[in-house]
């Protein structure tokens, strides 16, 4: 319960940040008016599509604290029948695959640093090296689970497994619709976007692949500690 | 979500801004079928949502005939029963109440009312309808699969929901889960849209406390569904895991039919927690923008400013945030911890303060107003006074000691179809009264209207209210029959005819309200751009009905709030909200 406990928390301090700079006092009965008396008015805006990313951020954050809340309970609750859940052996490789995983993240910041200075061949090279580390770590998920089939957890096993199964499952399509994403974003440079919108774009990317990479890592650390 | 205050207060683009952007449909088709012109897809969902409604409407009518005559008809089944409440349970709140609020009046009068050409994302708005679509014809499908559709009860609680007593769980549970996945999935592209259209797309002019109270209602309540639905999707993964892959999230140890099942070491209280974690928040994403409208409805009806517009905007954002904190309520009987008894008692009863601060200030706006009977105001009235009686009531089942021996009887059957069923509804028809003839350009018929009210308001009331008395008689609620209970006197069968026949009539009666809306679209009196002189944007537009990218050549500029009625001085008894201080006449 913490974990959801602890986002929504954050979520609702900024919220209550943002709307305290609302001038939710303002008596607007009496503010009759021209738009250019009003302060703040014709300021410049953030783009709707990085506002959308951040809602959307907030969408799947309550996702998968819910699902780490459920994690946790679930593993807390040390099944109605009595028997202890036995701790997941955790596969070496995940180690491997976090590495590339901020691998990935790191290689999206610097396209998004290049796209940023207009080096436009950094910001390929930033973006190729994302895809491909990124593909790395999917393909790492999936050797996990194999070497976890082969000592015998699988899906049915237990609360652990199966956690373990859902959250990485959940986790790598959300890696995997990143990388849709991205190769949208390319599919549009190809088609001549201008800079500005590929900057926007690469900047998008780079932030959820931020988000991506944390979640995995409350998710492994949790593994970790269990 | 941080860089939504990089504009500050006001962070509306200047005017024109969206004109490059405006989508422009080529044929026919893309016009309004594929349509992504925000009034289209509002019209979209609503008749899709009043479909299901009338569905679930039927499904009503079926357990009341079974309720009052049981065993009269042979093709109602205690099985069918149970589909029958499930079906009509979660279409009601799900598919009907919610996709209408949001999906309909969010998307006809967002982009209206804060002056904006259109959503923000309109390929993403169109996807969400359809998606919403989708999702209403596998929940439809579930009644033709073998088994039919499932009887778990709209809370769908497991293990008995996957378990093989209970009916539809073949297929009906399978569709059910992934029916649901899809709404979310369709909701979530509509439901950033509204928000992002909301903060982004505003006209000049138009700052967050210049909004009218129904953008408050309806983004708030937008919020809320777009973190709170997250819960029933987890849920629902991992109950589809559960019936299909053979894992054990929500199944302990269990013996069915004296043999073990393979599941075990499951946590069927983490379903109730996941549910409610939703399913509270769900009542205020329908109570919501239900208040948001009912404010402004009042306003316009009763000619006067509303009362006291700040603590108003304030109490729908507290409301939203504490109805994430009171999920527990539904949990009474679940053998929590009597801490968190406690504690979610003093939460819900905590909500109860700016809940009614909203009611006392719709009261005030109403004193000494110049009151006009129009049928939507005759609906928000109903609402203010249907809305207090099913929240009186929840203030009994809020305390544990009341909840424990009422849970599970018709007394909350009552309470929530007052708060979440009734009263949501007649703002639903109130609205439509209201904004139709924005939508067509034609008024609907005064009296086929008034009629339409007034059965159907007490007629509700003689369909629920004799519920709290049945429920205080211990007549348990999802009962297919009650058989022998020595408890329950025979009166209670007599009762139950008589609400039977409530619910036939007022069922009958929403055919005229369908009527009328169909026969007002060809033969309704033309409406003009303002009926009803209201002042907020959605009734300032060049056209009737407003034309695609509803502003014509240049956007409008705002100078003043949404209440600006009755204003001392003023020529007109009314001040729209695009009209100059200086000049105080209404522009032609
Ligand atoms: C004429 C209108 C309506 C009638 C006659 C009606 C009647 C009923 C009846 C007889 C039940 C089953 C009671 C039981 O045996 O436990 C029921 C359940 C329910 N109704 Fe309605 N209803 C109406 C409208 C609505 C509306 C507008 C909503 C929207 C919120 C709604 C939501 C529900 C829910 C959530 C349940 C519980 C289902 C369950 O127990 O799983 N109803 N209704
Ligand atoms: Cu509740």
């Amino acid at each position: 319960m913490s974990i959801a406990a602890a986002f929504f928390a954050v979520l609702a301090a900024t919220v209550a940040w943002w709307l305290s700079r609302q001038r939710l006092m303002s008596k607007p009965w009496l503010e009759e008016g021209p738009p250019v008396d009003l302060p703040g008015a014709g300021a410049s805006s953030p783009s709707a599509a990085r506002l959308g990313l951040w809602m959307f951020l907030a969408v799947v954050g309550s996702l998968f604290s819910l699902l780490l809340s459920a994690y946790s309970m679930g593993l807390g609750t040390h099944g109605m029948g009595g028997a202890a859940v036995q701790p997941l052996p955790v596969p070496k490789i995940l180690w491997f695959n976090t590495g590339v995983l901020a691998l990935s993240s790191a290689a999206l910041e610097w396209a998004r640093l290049s796209a940023r200075r207009g080096a436009l061949d950094g910001m390929r090279l930033g973006l190729l090296a994302a895809a491909v580390s990124a593909f790395a770590f999917l393909q790492g998920q999936l050797l996990a689970w194999q070497q976890l089939r082969a000592v015998g957890y699988f899906l049915a096993t237990d609360q652990a497994s199966a956690f373990f199964y859902l959250v990485t499952g959940v986790h790598g399509l959300h890696v995997l619709g990143g990388l849709t994403a991205m190769a949208g974003a390319v599919a549009r440079m190809r088609r001549g976007a201008g800079l500005e919108q590929m900057r926007l774009s690469v900047g998008l990317c780079a932030t959820y692949w931020h988000f991506l990479l944390v979640v995995w890592l409350l998710f492994f650390s949790m593994l970790l500690l269990s | 979500m941080a860089d939504a205050s990089v504009g500050g207060m006001d962070a509306a683009p200047i005017g024109g801004a969206h004109d490059a952007e405006l989508y422009h449909p080529r044929s026919w088709v893309t016009k309004y079928v594929f349509s992504q012109d925000a009034k289209v897809i509002a019209i979209q969902y609503s008749v899709t949502a009043l479909t299901i409604g009338l569905v679930a409407l039927v499904l009503s009518w079926l357990m009341r005939l079974q309720l009052a005559f049981p065993g009269c008809f042979d093709f109602i089944t205690a099985e069918s029963y149970y589909q029958y409440i499930t079906m009509h349970g979660m279409s009601m709140v799900v598919y009907v109440l919610t996709a209408l609020f949001l999906g309909g009046f969010g998307n006809y009068l967002i982009p209206l009312m804060v002056g904006a050409r259109d959503m923000v994302f309109p390929y993403a708005n169109m996807l969400s309808y359809w998606i919403y679509l989708l999702a209403v014809i596998v929940l439809a499908a579930t009644f033709f699969v073998p088994g039919g559709p499932t009887g778990a009860g709209w809370t769908l609680y497991p293990p008995q929901a996957i378990m093989s007593g209970t009916p539809g769980r073949d297929w009906g549970i399978v569709l059910m889960l992934v029916s649901l996945m899809l709404f979310i999935a369709g909701f979530t592209m509509g439901g950033l849209n509204y928000v992002v259209t909301v903060l982004q797309g505003r006209a000049r002019g138009m700052t967050l406390m210049r909004l009218p109270l129904t953008v408050w209602g309806i983004l708030t309540a937008t919020v809320m569904a777009l973190l709170a639905f997250p819960a029933l999707f987890v849920g629902a993964v991992m109950m589809l895991f559960d019936r299909l892959l053979g894992t054990s999230f929500f199944m302990p140890a269990i013996v069915e039919a004296g043999t073990h099942l393979r599941h075990g070491g499951g946590s069927p209280i983490l379903w109730q927690h996941l549910f409610w974690f939703f399913g509270h928040p769900e009542v205020y994403i329908v109570a919501l923008p239900a208040f948001g409208i009912v404010s402004d409805l009042i306003s316009t009806h009763a000619r006067k400013n509303i009362f006291g517009y700040r603590m108003m905007v304030w109490a729908i954002v507290v409301i939203g945030a504490l109805s994430f904190a009171v999920w527990g309520h539904h949990m009474y009987v679940s053998g929590m911890n009597p801490t968190f008894g406690f504690f979610f008692a003093t939460t819900t009863l905590i909500i109860a303060v700016p809940t009614a601060i909203k009611v006392y200030n719709w009261v005030l706006t109403l004193w000494r107003g110049d009151i006009h009977l129009t049928v939507p105001m005759l609906f928000a009235l109903g609402f203010i006074v249907t809305f207090v009686n099913g929240g009186l009531t929840g203030l009994f089942l809020g305390n544990v000691v009341v909840d424990v021996p009422l849970s599970g009887t018709m007394f909350v059957v009552a309470h929530f179809h007052m708060v979440m069923g009734v009263a949501p509804i007649l703002v639903v028809f109130g609205g439509i009264y209201h904004w139709y003839p924005k939508v067509t350009g034609r008024m609907t018929n005064d009296v086929l209207g008034k009629l339409h009210f007034w059965v159907t308001f007490l007629g509700a009331y003689a369909i629920f209210f004799p519920m709290h008395y049945l429920g205080l008689m211990g007549v348990p609620r999802r009962y297919y029959e009650l058989g022998e209970m020595a408890f329950v006197p025979p009166s209670a069968a007599t009762l139950n005819v008589f609400i039977t026949v409530a619910a036939l009539v007022v069922g009958v009666a929403q055919l005229v309200f369908v009527f009328n809306l169909v026969w007002s679209l060809f033969r309704g009196t033309p409406a003009g751009g303002n009926p009803w002189r209201a002042t907020t944007l959605e009734w300032q537009t060049p056209q009737t009905p407003p034309a695609h990218g509803n502003w014509g050549g240049s956007l409008p500029v705002v100078y003043r709030w949404a209440y600006d009625y009755s204003v001392p001085g003023a020529d007109q008894d009314f001040l729209p909200q695009n009209q100059p201080p200086a000049a105080r006449t209404v522009p032609a």
